[in-house]
């Protein structure tokens, strides 16, 4: 789950990372008071969205004057911000964050995640903060510094000081330097972040060290044991539908294709998504519906993928272990008829009772191709999305 | 010889008696595999099924001689489980549980470190060893006895490639469910390393999904060591970038892990890689030749 910078830096500082003083507001007007509240000469306008390259995109702007923030932050609210990240549609804003302004020295980047292959957390450093760093990785890899944690000890003081001598820091910013990290992998740990990104982490005239930005992404898989950072969730920052479907405990994403995908397991879903691809169609959506393909999560799944507009075809994929075949073409079979599904349908099973299921679909009268092999499958629809017309209104849409 | 297990493995289930626990231990006894007893604290003491419940997986290695488990417990309960099968000293444990928080498999392998438990999974379907036994729930009818590993990250993808060999008239001798979690405990590397010692396994398929660098890790192993043939496919060639694509470790990070520089790796290696999920089966068979 991401969340916004302002919501990154409320939960880092809760650890004792250092970060600027500021406040988050969802209206213009309130811009004003809040640079007074700060009283720093300058104080920058931030706007909060999921996505970075926001400076570059005209999401970060300076005010002299607390009139100029409540100008800048009246213009940036209700802005649709483009960055390279967001795509050229680009995010709306309906929050901004104004924060202090500090005399930066330097700009440094850190982050933790979890190296994968090493099986550990692991921190990544850089002196060249404050630029994209998967550049810097590419052009300039000899910068980017790695340090592994082991969950048995957490940060020990000594990889601290390695990190802040690698970047250049003096010894009273290394000192400061071993806390901050300490802190950031108790943050990590207790709140299951999966990614935690301070990008810059600047170091002050005065010499101390603050999270000029911060990026938290949390394990989706941890959720149900932190009930406030649920609240953070920010629904509009989602596609509507993938929110509708999480409701059901759907697993669905949606793409740019015309060929909505039903199938069960993530592996096969993704794997169904590429067949359609190569048969020269474009899938419309990610959806996984698991082990349980029962009638009620069939018509939810139904209802998320018609409420596509443009999808013109539906393939079902469905390799059943435990889920028979015959009880899933019973649940399509009855979610079609409730809801009136206005295109063409190719179904493929295997698994158990396959052949009862196959029966049941080809006797049902309905807009139903069966297919026997993914391959088939996949053709199939291709040219049935292909030889559709727009798409009728279903009836009860 | 059988890799990972066999009719003799003495299986536990721990979780036996949820309804996922009790329909695959079903499953399982149906298989032939020799499921000894299960573990559900609180309930030792108790039968379920037929077979004897223990409170602790400590309980069941002493009353049954349990050398294996399987493992259906709710994710904010699994990785406890896990390591209390370590700390058990299982040999094999085998976890199904999709969900567990990635810190909570930080700790497990931390606590793992040293002792002699391998882990397959978690967030996996397990392992099978085609017409001998099985751990977790790869249904037995769709397997054929034969020569071919599988090696997966997926599930019903497995499935799919252990029906497409079926078809195509070669059977299997065990596959191995390694799961879609960014942290599990067997890798292909390890997978790939049990079928090179296994005189009954030709050839392997290997199922890999975007995500991470395990399988152009196991690319270099390949390309070094592995002698047998390998049919590859990875899944999400049209998976977009920064989406976790349903398995928690299936997600292209800062450009990494995308399914082309894993094609390209694998291919490099000495790998048959296919581009269709569709061609597995007979592009293994084509590899063989008939």
């Amino acid at each position: 789950m991401k969340i916004h910078e302002y919501q990154a830096k409320s939960v880092l500082a809760r650890f004792g990372v250092p970060v600027p003083r500021g406040e988050v507001t969802f209206s213009g007007a309130e811009a004003d008071v809040i640079a007074r509240r700060l009283g720093t000469r300058v104080v920058v306008v931030k706007a909060q969205i999921h996505a970075g390259g926001r400076g570059k995109g005209g999401g970060v702007k300076l005010a002299k004057s607390p009139d100029e923030a409540e100008r800048i932050a009246k213009q940036m609210i209700g802005m649709t911000l483009v960055t390279h990240q967001t795509g050229p549609e680009g995010r709306h804003v309906g929050r901004v964050l104004i924060e202090e302004g500090l005399e930066i020295e330097r700009e440094l980047y850190v982050s933790m995640l979890i190296d994968r292959a090493a099986g550990r957390p692991v921190i990544i450093a850089s002196a060249a903060g404050g630029m994209d760093i998967e550049e810097v990785a590419a052009t300039h890899p000899e910068k980017i510094l790695r340090e592994h944690i082991d969950p048995a000890t957490g940060v020990v003081p000594f990889q601290g000081r390695k990190l802040a001598f690698a970047m250049g820091l003096g010894p009273g910013p290394a000192g400061k330097m071993v806390t901050l990290l300490g802190a950031i992998y108790r943050a990590f740990i207790e709140t299951d972040a999966s990614m935690i990104e301070i990008n810059p982490l600047i170091l002050t005239k005065a010499g101390d060290l603050l999270a000029l930005d911060a990026k938290v992404t949390f394990d989706d898989n941890a959720l149900y044991r932190h009930p406030d950072l649920r609240e953070f969730r920010d629904l509009g920052e989602e596609d509507p539908l993938e929110v509708e479907a999480s409701k059901f405990s759907l697993n669905y994403i949606r793409l740019d294709g015309n060929i909505g995908c039903m199938v069960n397991g993530a592996g096969l879903a993704m794997a169904t998504m590429d067949i359609i691809k190569l048969a020269g169609g474009e899938p419309a959506n990610f959806l996984d519906v698991g082990g349980g393909a029962n009638a009620e999560q069939i018509k939810n799944a139904f209802r998320i993928l018609m409420a596509d507009a443009n999808v013109k075809a539906v393939l079902i994929n469905i390799f059943g272990g435990i889920l028979r075949c015959d009880v899933l073409a019973q649940g399509v079979i009855a979610a079609v008829k409730e809801l009136g599904v206005p295109v063409p349908i190719v179904i493929r099973m295997e698994g158990t009772n396959v052949e009862e299921g196959k029966k049941m679909l080809r006797e049902s009268t309905l807009n139903f191709t069966t297919a026997d092999s993914m391959g088939e499958a996949a053709d199939r629809v291709v040219a049935l999305a292909a030889a559709q017309g727009p798409r009728p209104r279903s009836p009860k849409a | 010889m059988a890799v990972l297990l066999d009719r003799q493995t003495r299986l536990c289930v721990q979780g036996l008696t949820g309804r996922e626990g009790t329909f695959h231990a079903k499953q399982a006894a149906a298989y032939g595999t020799t499921v000894v007893g299960g573990v559900t604290p609180g309930k030792g003491g108790t039968t379920h099924e037929g077979w004897p419940i223990f409170n602790s997986v400590h309980d069941a290695v002493r009353e049954t001689g349990a050398n294996a488990s399987v493992i259906f417990v709710p994710p904010p309960f699994a990785a406890d489980a896990i390591m209390e099968a370590a700390d058990a000293g299982i040999p094999l444990v085998v976890c199904i549980t999709e969900g567990i928080p990635v810190v909570d498999m930080l700790k497990a392998f931390t606590f793992m470190t040293g002792r002699q438990t391998r882990l397959v999974g978690p967030n996996c379907p397990g392992v099978i060893t085609a017409g001998q036994a099985k751990a977790g729930i790869i249904p037995g009818h769709i397997c054929t006895e034969g020569r071919i590993g599988i090696v997966s990250k997926s599930g019903t993808l497995t499935y799919e490639a252990i029906h497409q060999l079926t078809r195509v008239g070669m059977g299997q001798t065990t596959c191995i469910g390694i799961g879609g979690d960014p942290l599990i405990g067997t890798n292909f590397i390890d997978a790939l390393r049990l079928f090179a010692a296994d005189p009954d396994t030709d050839a392997v398929i290997m199922i890999g999904e975007i995500g991470g660098t395990a399988e152009q890790d196991a690319a270099s192993y390949i390309a070094r060591e592995f002698k047998k043939p390998v049919v590859g496919f990875i899944a999400g060639q049209t998976a977009p970038p920064g989406r976790r694509m349903g398995h928690a470790g299936a997600i292209i990070a800062g450009g990494q892990g995308t399914a082309a520089e894993k094609m390209d790796a694998l291919a490099k290696a000495g790998v048959h890689v296919v581009e269709s999920p569709a061609d597995m089966g007979v592009k293994m068979r084509t590899v063989l030749g008939n």
